[in-house]
């Protein structure tokens, strides 16, 4: 049995505690039980000392980290309730079903607590364009999670795609799913009651995805491929109606507990049930609906199906609950019992076919402090000594053409982002606003990360992914309120990686502290990496604020001629790690952007009434590519140009493309500018007054001018070309 | 103006339309399951709405077109009762042998979901009398099957007895090349019956009704109705 415990992923020091554990040898089906909640993916055994650490509190949480998604209160009785999660494994494998199913994972973690999806958003990272992977991998995953989305009926208001070679092998779908309910009627997993019946809902159990956690849980080797049979296949329209489904049956008064199966399927979603309530669960697998017939207890344990449901109801109800289930064309079984023997014992045909300790199944789980070596610190590069590669107004065409830079159109226009009539910002801004209901109150959502700069320094780079969560959300006018996180990792069996970990968790940390933007739910993606070769460290975070009137979100465009261009923030031109010294100097070097965290806190507050005062007309956040590529892109978005005549003192390509952090761009009338100006000082923000807008080019100082019809161009020609099958495009 | 919006399994934007047309009409719609065989007493305008109906699996809208509830809707608009489908409603309305053609996948094979610009072919009818002839309004598609086709004698038919509805279009009212989002014969997005009292169309007006979100380009259509 030690030889199929290895062939299940577990290490012999975790086989021994388990026969420990329960004084014999495990039986087939047990070992799969086992295997499936002791991996990486279900037990964070190797991040859970970490996770611990991260501030997960403030009046406003209502549900931190542990149930299927957090959840806060947004005020009016309303609550918000959110969560990322990856799916990057399957998605290189099969990056439609991949990306797809990875979306309805992560709406099925938030309707089950009782919320309606009201908002999704991911963040994508692939591989280098001319990698003979990536343009099948992009077309796949966009296709996915437009599929899903756009059928199950929820709007994909925003997100981030990037390419980076370390990506070439392992590329990353993180998805993030928000929803509305009542804050006095959120659903929690755990079960309550003796003898009350556990009730299976939704599609039948098939052989798909038997062992994903452990896939999810496991390096690539170069044979991925053969992996395919352990990717779900999803299907949106029977999820829409599950989540009705389960609104209505909810609403009737019937349901005590509710856990949807995700990763390690039936097992984990019991096992949890279970030990949450302090009870037992007593199974019978004969009454699961199955798709195939003969299968095994082990198959039916282990199977990922999509779009399934466990439920513990009301006796009472039971009738109630099945009419509900029968209307929408949904399976419902009941199969199995709550017991107070604190067993997971699970029968076929008769057969006991596991008898394990419940508690224990989570407790008992190995917990790894792994050893972990900090990230040497980088040296600080002076922009003095980095020439400049070629003029600034060629520099500029270059980076709004890059990868990371040029326009996503092509990717977000795939997915529906205008269903449920809500959506006041769409993607292409800083955040998206979403409106709730009828209502003035919206929610303000982003998700971001700056992988280079994680991997230069850890502590920083976290830091920094917290920041400009919280940026974005400042510059539209919301007030941030929570995170969630996905982070993705290399192995962490290596100190090296390991220490990334810790790096970046202790940077979120410090960052969300002192923001007070508490990380309320998230997830841990660790052994990304293909060959040896692991990703760039990426902890994606998600941000939620909420914005008392959306009338009064900002918008990114140049609102027309004559106003004044403001540069909130203070500028010292650092390129270490900047998109322009990487991508047009192929320089991966130099510390990244030190943060701030008083300086964010004070410009971003200071933003943010500007935005709610109306005394801004646009507003844009500096990060990748700096100020003139913030400037391009308000321009691109107004059709308004704009002449700049002072910059911060420096060298002027330091000035303009550097990636200090704590910035914005904000426009105003010119005699606001001047009262805007003032105010700054007199609160300590660094502010300095650029330019005018106006005209039909883009006038940077000592430069020629450079049409805005050819910024529109540099920016959104490349990604639907690339895709179309140019491979002159980013080469 | 009494409406119903029939609900099938995996239609999604029933709760929009409802939304359009309570703002419009003052009155909430009756929502009408697709296993209903009568619509409620007094109906003056049924709705289809968008979504994915039994999740596009089979043809766009092949199941719904069949389902219990479209007899009485096919009944309704023969007696000329007006009936309105948006999105999938249009396909099923396409299947279900109330209007003639049929939506392809659209030309480039992926889902396109941007704002878009229509121009308004006759304000004469019950679903565009607050428009103008020839007006240019901007609304939001969200589709990946919307490339309107027919056979070359149901396309003159349309044009020569002025059923098209709506044509894709640029913002000065231009139509052709990129300005059509699908592939559609003639930029057709929307068209009428015979008796111009169905009309089907691709594009979503009922996201477009609040200066929030979007705009109101597609409040014509409701307050037409609610006039009619």
């Amino acid at each position: 049995m030690l030889e199929a415990a290895l062939a299940h992923g577990l290490k012999t020091e975790e086989y021994e505690r388990i026969v420990a554990l329960i004084g014999r040898a495990p039986s087939l089906t047990e070992l799969g039980i086992f295997s499936a909640m002791w991996n990486e993916h279900c037990s964070y055994k190797s991040s859970r000392i970490h996770l611990r650490k991260l501030p997960t509190k403030a009046p406003w949480v209502i549900k931190g980290p542990g149930e299927n998604a957090g959840v806060i209160d947004i005020g009016g009785g309303d609550a918000c309730v959110f969560k990322m999660e990856s799916h990057n494994h399957p998605s290189f494998i099969e990056p439609y079903q991949g990306a797809a199913t990875g979306v309805g994972g992560i709406l099925r973690d938030v309707f089950t607590m009782g919320a309606r999806p009201i908002a999704c958003l991911n963040l994508l990272r692939f591989g280098r364009p001319a990698h003979p992977k990536t343009r099948r991998l992009v077309a796949g995953v966009v296709a996915g999670v437009g599929g899903y989305g756009n059928s199950f009926g929820v709007p994909t208001v925003g997100g981030s795609t990037e390419f980076d070679e370390s990506y070439d092998g392992n590329i990353l779908v993180n998805a993030m799913a928000v929803g509305l309910a009542r804050a006095d009627s959120i659903f929690y997993s755990a079960a309550a009651g003796v003898g009350n019946p556990i009730v299976y809902l939704g599609s039948k159990t098939g052989r798909d995805g038997i062992h994903g956690a452990s896939m999810a849980s496991a390096s690539f080797e170069a044979d991925a491929e053969e992996k395919r049979p352990t990717v779900q296949v999803g299907d949106p329209f029977s999820e829409k109606l599950l989540l009705e489904a389960c609104l209505e049956l909810m609403a009737s008064g019937a349901v005590i507990a509710i856990q949807d199966m995700g990763a390690a399927g039936l097992t984990s979603s019991a096992v949890e049930m279970g030990a949450k309530g302090n009870l037992g669960i007593r199974l019978d697998l004969d009454a699961v609906p199955c798709r195939e017939e003969g299968m095994t207890a082990y198959e039916m344990m282990l199977s990922e199906s999509q779009e399934r449901m466990l439920m513990v109801l009301k006796p009472e109800k039971e009738k109630e609950a099945e009419a509900i289930f029968v209307k929408w064309g949904l399976d419902f079984a009941i199969i199995g019992k709550t017991t107070d023997d604190l067993r997971f014992l699970v029968e076929h045909k008769g057969v006991v076919e596991a008898d394990l300790p419940i508690k224990e199944l989570g407790d008992e789980a190995p917990v790894y402090d792994r050893p972990h070596v900090p990230t040497p610190k980088a040296p600080i590069l002076d922009a003095d000594a980095i020439a400049p590669a070629r003029s600034n107004r060629e520099a500029l065409l270059a980076l709004l053409a890059t990868p990371d830079l040029c326009s996503k159109r092509w990717v977000w226009e795939q997915y529906d982002h205008l269903i449920l009539g809500n959506t006041v910002r769409a993607p292409g801004g800083d955040a998206a606003v979403v409106r709730i209901r009828d209502e003035r109150k919206g929610l303000v959502l982003t998700t971001d990360v700056t992988a280079r700069y994680c991997a230069a320094d850890p502590v920083e780079g976290g830091r920094q992914a917290v920041v400009e969560a919280w940026r974005n959300i400042s510059a539209r006018g919301g007030q941030p309120l929570a995170l969630t996180d996905n982070l993705n990792f290399g192995n962490p069996e290596k100190p090296e990686i390991m220490g990334q970990f810790v790096g970046c968790l202790q940077g979120i940390g410090e960052a969300a502290r002192a923001l007070d933007f508490p990380i309320v739910s998230g997830n841990v993606s660790l052994y990304n990496e293909t060959q040896g070769t692991g990703i760039l460290p990426t902890p994606a975070i998600g941000g939620v604020g909420v914005i008392s009137d959306v009338a009064l979100a900002s918008t990114i465009a140049l609102p027309g001629g004559g106003k004044t261009i403001l540069l909130i923030g203070e500028t010292k031109g650092w390129l270490g790690q900047s998109l322009y010294l990487r991508d047009l100097s192929g320089r991966r070097d130099g510390a990244p952007p030190p943060v701030d965290l008083e300086a964010e806190k004070r410009n971003g507050d200071f933003v943010r009434a500007l935005v709610l005062e109306r005394r801004a007309l646009a507003v844009h956040d500096l990060s990748d590519g700096g100020l003139a590529v913030a400037l391009a892109e308000m321009a691109i978005a107004g059709g308004v140009g704009a002449t700049i005549d002072s910059l911060p003192s420096g060298p002027a390509h330091a000035v303009l493309f550097g990636e200090d952090q704590a910035r914005y761009l904000v426009v105003a009338e010119p005699a606001e500018a001047a009262a805007i100006e003032a105010d700054a000082k007199a609160v300590g923000v660094a502010v300095l007054a650029l330019g005018a807008t106006g005209g039909n080019e883009l006038n940077l100082p000592g430069e020629a001018p450079i049409l805005l019809c050819d910024v529109q161009h540099a920016q959104q020609a490349p990604l639907p070309a690339y895709m179309a099958g140019d491979d002159s495009v980013f080469a | 103006m009494r409406a119903a919006v029939i609900v099938f399994p995996g239609s999604n934007r029933e709760g929009d339309m409802a939304r359009a047309l309570a703002r419009a009409t003052g009155h909430e719609p009756a929502m009408v399951w697709h296993s209903q065989t009568e619509l409620p007493a007094g109906t003056d305008l049924v709705v289809l709405p968008g979504g994915f109906s039994y999740g596009d699996y089979l043809r766009c809208g092949a199941i719904a077109g069949r389902a219990a509830i479209m007899d009485a809707v096919r009944a309704h608009a023969a007696r000329g009762g007006l009936t309105l489908g948006v999105c999938n409603g249009f396909q099923i309305l396409c299947e279900g042998g109330l209007l003639p053609g049929v939506l392809m996948r659209n030309a480039n094979l992926r889902f396109v979901c941007r704002m878009q610009h229509l121009r308004v072919e006759r304000a004469d009818t019950a679903f565009t009398s607050h428009y103008r002839q020839g007006q240019t309004i901007e609304v939001a598609i969200a589709h990946g099957e919307g490339n309107y086709e027919a056979d070359d004698e149901t396309i003159a038919r349309l044009e020569g007895e002025g059923l098209v509805a709506f044509r894709y279009c640029d913002s000065l009212g231009r139509v052709g090349g990129e300005a059509n989002p699908n592939g559609s014969r003639n930029d057709i997005a929307g068209i009428f019956s015979e008796r111009r009292n169905v009309l089907g169309l691709m594009p979503h007006p009922e996201n477009l009704i609040d200066p929030l979100v979007g705009g109101i380009d597609g409040r014509g259509l409701f307050e037409s109705l609610a006039a009619a």
